[in-house]
């Protein structure tokens, strides 16, 4: 039998790289095949998948790649990124080189107890990032002028629609459609402005400033919101606050897209009057990555706390009244709210804000502002060399950009690449766009290679240059405030002082910071402690090696606009990334651009839609969605210009077939599209879904497949086969990608023949999108280009035949999971026969009339057990959702059921009244180190019941909460977003006498 | 606990409930709504002089859990609103027929009164939930 296991689930054998992804080993999954009443993987895929749909092992492998070794797989991809070329590019435009403090690299970026961990939706085990993100929203708050800062958004360009969404909800003038945007804004912003504004039917309007500011208030008529860009992308600075105010005064939202390190320098544009402020905070330690991920920011007045859009981290207090931090506002979300909902953000970019928090941490305001003040004397510098040279700059203040007004920008930008350096080309000259990584001797490089171009004569000396420089505003009595002198009084600058919080004083010592970072991470659960069995989640291995290119300087280190020939190695990755992904999902083309599986959402919704007009069929509007999807797609939906209707589901959870059917048929003529997620939301594979999808089809809808739970049917069942026009993916679940505590994620689109076309494009780089692409979706090209190797590196050394045989075993041990808890916890839905997909409900309802028993209760106890919760009230009120994935292995599989098998038993305590109904253990959890320690315990249960119920074996690895159970209402009540200040803390603390 | 539906107040399907105090109507939300809702946060309530429509939503109270539109069980105008609901929504669930109200509104049309579920007809509905 065991034999039969190693040969998996068909003939093509299996790469060494599947035995260290797959947890249980053959005899293992032999020993849970029996307990199933089984005796081989096919037998089990034969039960689980429906068999119209399902494949053989030939088929499903067809057009992927053999397994092989980590090393075989590593050699391969180092090829890859040979052919990448990583220049100087001085292109701006929202991406800036900048230094990743190693201590950054190696104890956050690669370190899995921060890349590992999930959202911090549990909150008593997630104290050590929710601080981190405290910390980050504190910078934004502080960089800003704002006392309302997000978690982080997926990118900048987003951010900025998110804004335009909030001004255009918060705005009374229903009237109002207009956005006007400032025409320096960066050009990838504008393009994904526009692709979010048509469908809601909002108008884009480009206005310069200055004019704004001449013409009165009639540019203002119909308008409901600003954006300015802040310095423009030609880098040019000039005083906003007067045309703010007439703005205001016109009822229009300002948003201001800001600089983070120009804002080091610049008064915070909250003071200025804006009300919302985005941006990028990529320069602040995160690598180019060509084009991502990063952090980008939202800030708001307290006015619109309630709408900001994605997550907010806020104190509260636990049962023993300490200050504990968890996710504020949760309501506002999509899975709350659905088609209400203020945005169908999902994921933030949580792994990369809490590298921009450390970086603010590491640097304080202090070392922040001598890398902003350097930029500016380099700019300043680079400026008189330029003029020596004869060539014209544009004159004004500036912080970092410098435009070159030059008839020969062509000749100079290729001296410049020819010298190692990408610059930017514009309508009229030549940009350069300094950065941390910026010195004197670079600048000497710089201006030798444009004065050859240029014919000029000698070259000056960039040393001189700066060492004169230094003179004058040393003489000029401003040396440490350099911008005094080179911006004069037209610039509002930052006066008074800020980032005073103790964390952004204490760690200039990497001795001190290095155990401070270490603080946060031990306070954190994540896969380095044990399973995170979260249904519709899959949290499984990834591996060291998937991980490893994403740190290498050739993925690391390009720009997102760089030449295409510098980035050969990216497109290879990309092609071989989309052609698999196609082949995975029996469709045609695959697009990588959206961050995240809700951006997938949207940019399918949109490529259905932009396939309807060209047909002339502008009137589908209407989009079918089961009352069981997930929140994101009535939300996504929505701002797909979309009219929502649902479909009712039966009792068994599937879609309600005769329902279906009617609402097709009385939308026949405006049917879009119907979302369905398959296997269902509920963790079955639902008969008939050919038959859905036909009926769709019929009535002339094209079918949405939401991905979320592919990995019960990778190299099992192909969506392009069954009748999907679209699916989207989350590389973030099935492909390895981490969830970094909340982000990155990576959720691509992959769509049928008919739809090829329309896939999105993007205004700055080739080959990128359809022939008849829709607009970006997202701020870069590829999305979150650097960390597609994780998910090359799954797909090439797991194979088609690994692929398949994780699915089995996903499904294997969801399946003995399943088994295994029905004695404790009814599960709630199966399929067709008798089996669950690769996750399983468990009802929880019983109990809390039983015993008075909420699934939270649950959901905490596990802690004390060593778990994280499996998913909560999701997609079912009173029940969880467990998923296993392949990765654990049988060990840890018992360990969690003997766990929920204690609980229950606790359950049945208090149930029996042998227990409190409130002074008991399940109530009473989490229980902290503190509390079973303190010298007084007057529970009516031990100690050791509380706080390591399983023996005293659990304490060899015990990850203790960091707080007890946190009281949610406080928080959302009483709203804190920022770190407290010095001087509030010297106030909350006694006096002495 | 059984939850209390007083025979003074009349109610809507969407579980707001209106008590007729001489010219004018108090609005606030049954015991029902407050009981699914759990830890009530926030309440947003429009100004004074506002004008309600029947059936359409004015406003919303947010909980831990969700947050639940409020929809007008008759026309008329706001005469007054609970600030002290506003600024501690803990009332709203801590006593809905009391300091928890929402409204006071001058009805346009009171005959819409009749129109609404009385205590007996309220509780049956809601019990069978």
């Amino acid at each position: 039998m065991a034999t039969d296991c190693q040969r998996a689930t068909g003939r093509a054998p299996l790469s060494p790289f599947v035995a260290r992804h797959v947890g249980p080993d053959p005899a293992e999954q032999a020993q849970m095949l029996s307990d199933l009443g089984l005796s081989n993987l096919e037998q089990l895929i034969a039960e689980v998948v429906p068999e119209a749909i399902r494949l053989d092992a030939t088929a499903a492998a067809a057009g992927l790649p053999a397994g092989c070794s980590e090393a075989e797989a590593l050699a391969e991809l180092q090829q890859i990124a040979a052919a990448n070329q990583v220049r100087r590019s001085l292109i701006g435009l929202g991406y800036h080189d900048c230094i990743t403090p190693a201590l950054l690299q190696r104890h956050v970026f690669e370190n899995p107890a921060w890349y590992t961990a999930y959202t911090p939706y549990q909150a008593e085990i997630s104290q050590g990032r929710l601080e981190a993100l405290l910390n980050f929203q504190t910078l934004i708050s502080e960089l800003t002028g704002l006392p309302i800062a997000n978690a982080s958004l997926l990118d900048e360009a987003t951010a900025a629609a998110e804004a335009m969404s909030l001004s255009y909800g918060a705005c009374r003038e229903s009237s109002a459609q207009r956005f006007l945007v400032d025409a320096e804004v960066l050009p990838q912003t504008w393009a994904v402005l526009q692709t979010r504004a048509e469908p809601l039917g909002i108008e884009l309007v480009p206005v310069k400033p200055a004019a704004l500011l001449a013409s009165g208030t009639e540019p203002f008529a119909g308008a409901f919101g600003l954006l300015l860009q802040l310095p423009g992308a030609r880098g040019l600075l000039w005083d906003p606050a007067e045309l703010i105010a007439a703005a205001r005064a016109a009822g229009v939202m300002v948003t201001a897209a800001v600089d983070p390190l120009a804002q080091v320098l610049l008064a915070p544009v909250g003071e200025l009057g804006v009300e919302i402020a985005i941006g990028s905070s990529q320069r602040l330690g995160i690598p180019l990555g060509f084009g991502g991920p990063h952090a980008a920011f939202f800030a708001t007045t307290r006015a619109h706390q309630r709408r900001i859009p994605g997550r907010l981290v806020g104190q509260s207090v636990d049962a023993e009244g300490r200050p504990a931090l968890r996710l504020a506002l949760q309501t506002r979300e999509q899975h709350i709210r659905r088609d209400k909902a203020t945005s169908n953000i999902c994921t933030a970019q949580v792994l990369l804000a809490v590298m921009a928090g450390f970086y603010a941490v590491h640097h304080g305001p202090d070392g922040l502002a001598q890398i902003a003040r350097r930029v500016l004397r380099l700019r300043e510098a680079l400026r008189r060399g330029l003029e020596q040279l004869g060539l014209a700059v544009e004159p004004g203040p500036g912080f970092d950009t410098l435009l070159l007004r030059t008839p020969s920008a062509s000749a100079l930008l290729a001296a410049a690449e020819a010298a190692g350096f990408n610059l930017r080309l514009e309508p009229d000259g030549l940009a350069i766009s300094l950065d941390e990584r910026s010195s004197l001797e670079e600048l000497q490089h710089l201006l030798a290679a444009l004065a050859a171009a240029a014919t000029a004569g000698a070259v000056p000396s960039a040393m001189e240059l700066g060492s004169r420089l230094e003179q004058e505003l040393a003489a000029a009595g401003c040396g440490e405030a350099p911008e005094q002198l080179l911006w004069g009084h037209a610039v509002p600058r930052r006066h008074r002082p800020w980032l005073q919080q103790e964390v952004f004083q204490r760690y200039r010592s990497e001795t001190e910071l290095l155990r401070y970072i270490q603080r946060l991470a031990t306070r954190d659960f994540s896969l380095v402690h044990g399973m995170i069995p979260l249904g519709s989640c899959t949290m499984k291995l990834n591996a060291a090696a998937e991980l490893q290119p994403v740190s290498w300087p050739a993925f690391a280190g390009l720009h997102p606009f760089a030449p295409a020939a510098q980035s050969e190695g990216y497109r290879r990755l990309v092609a071989d990334l989309e052609r698999w992904l196609a082949a995975i999902t029996g469709f045609a083309g695959v697009s990588l651009q959206p961050n995240a599986g809700s951006q997938g959402e949207y940019a399918g919704l949109l490529v259905i839609r932009a396939w309807h007009h060209s047909r002339g069929e502008q009137q589908r509007t209407v989009c079918l969605i089961p009352t069981s999807a997930h929140g994101t797609n009535p939300a996504s939906a929505v701002m797909a210009g979309l009219q929502v209707v649902p479909v009712a589901c039966d009792a068994q959870g599937n879609i309600d077939h005769a329902d279906l059917a009617a609402k097709a048929a009385a939308h026949s003529a405006e049917l879009a599209a119907l979302m369905v997620t398959y296997p269902s939301t509920h963790g079955v594979f639902e008969q008939g879904i050919q038959e859905i999808c036909a009926v769709v089809h019929q009535h002339g809808g094209q079918v949405y497949l939401d991905g979320a739970n592919l990995n019960a049917q990778v190299g099992l069942a192909k969506p392009g086969l069954y009748g999907a026009d679209v699916c989207h993916l989350n590389l973030h679940k099935t492909f390895c990608i981490p969830h970094g505590g909340g982000g990155p994620g990576v959720g691509p689109i992959a769509v049928a023949e008919h739809l090829l076309p329309f896939l999105p494009g993007h205004p700055l780089a080739q080959g990128c999108g359809g022939a008849e692409a829709i607009g970006p979706v997202s701020a870069a090209p590829w999305g979150s280009a650097s960390i597609l190797p994780i998910s090359w590196m799954y797909i090439r050394l797991m194979g088609g035949a690994g692929l398949r045989q994780a699915s089995a075993v996903a499904l294997l041990a969801a399946n003995w999971m399943a088994e295994q808890l029905e004695p404790h916890f009814p599960v709630l839905y199966r399929g067709a026969g008798g089996r669950v997909a690769h996750e399983c409900i468990l009802d929880l309802r019983p109990l809390k009339r039983s015993a008075g028993l909420e699934v939270d209760d649950l959901a905490k106890r596990l802690m004390d057990y060593g778990f994280h919760a499996p998913t909560v009230s999701w997609p079912v009120a009173g029940t969880v959702m467990v998923e296993p994935t392949e990765s654990e292995s049988l060990a840890e599989l018992r360990r969690f059921c003997a766990a929920m098998a204690a609980i229950r038993a606790e359950a049945a305590a208090i149930e029996s009244g042998a227990s409190d109904p409130v002074d008991n253990p399940l109530k009473r959890a989490p229980h902290t180190l503190a509390a079973i320690t303190a010298d007084a315990w007057s529970r009516p249960y031990s100690r050791s019941t509380g706080g390591y119920p399983l023996g005293e074996q659990q304490l060899e690895a015990k990850l203790w909460p960091a707080v007890a159970r946190i009281d949610n209402a406080y928080g959302d009540r009483h709203l804190v977003c920022t770190c407290p200040s010095l001087e509030e803390l010297a106030t909350s603390l006694p006096t002495r006498a | 606990m059984a939850l209390s539906y007083p025979n003074d107040c009349r109610y809507a399907d969407s579980h707001e409930y209106v008590r007729a105090e001489g010219e004018l109507i108090r609005v606030g939300i049954s015991a029902f709504a407050v009981d699914q809702l759990g830890d009530i946060v926030f309440v947003e309530l429009p100004e004074v002089g506002a004008a309600l429509s029947q059936g359409r939503s004015f406003g919303s109270v947010e909980s831990v859990k969700a947050v639940e539109e409020v929809i007008a069980p008759i026309s008329g105008t706001i005469e007054v609103r609970n600030e002290a609901v506003l600024a501690s929504p803990e009332e709203l669930q801590n006593d809905p027929y009391g300091e928890g109200w929402l409204l006071l509104v001058r009805p346009s049309d009171p005959a819409q009164l009749e129109g609404l579920m009385d205590a007996t007809t309220y509780s049956a509905k809601v019990d069978g939930h």
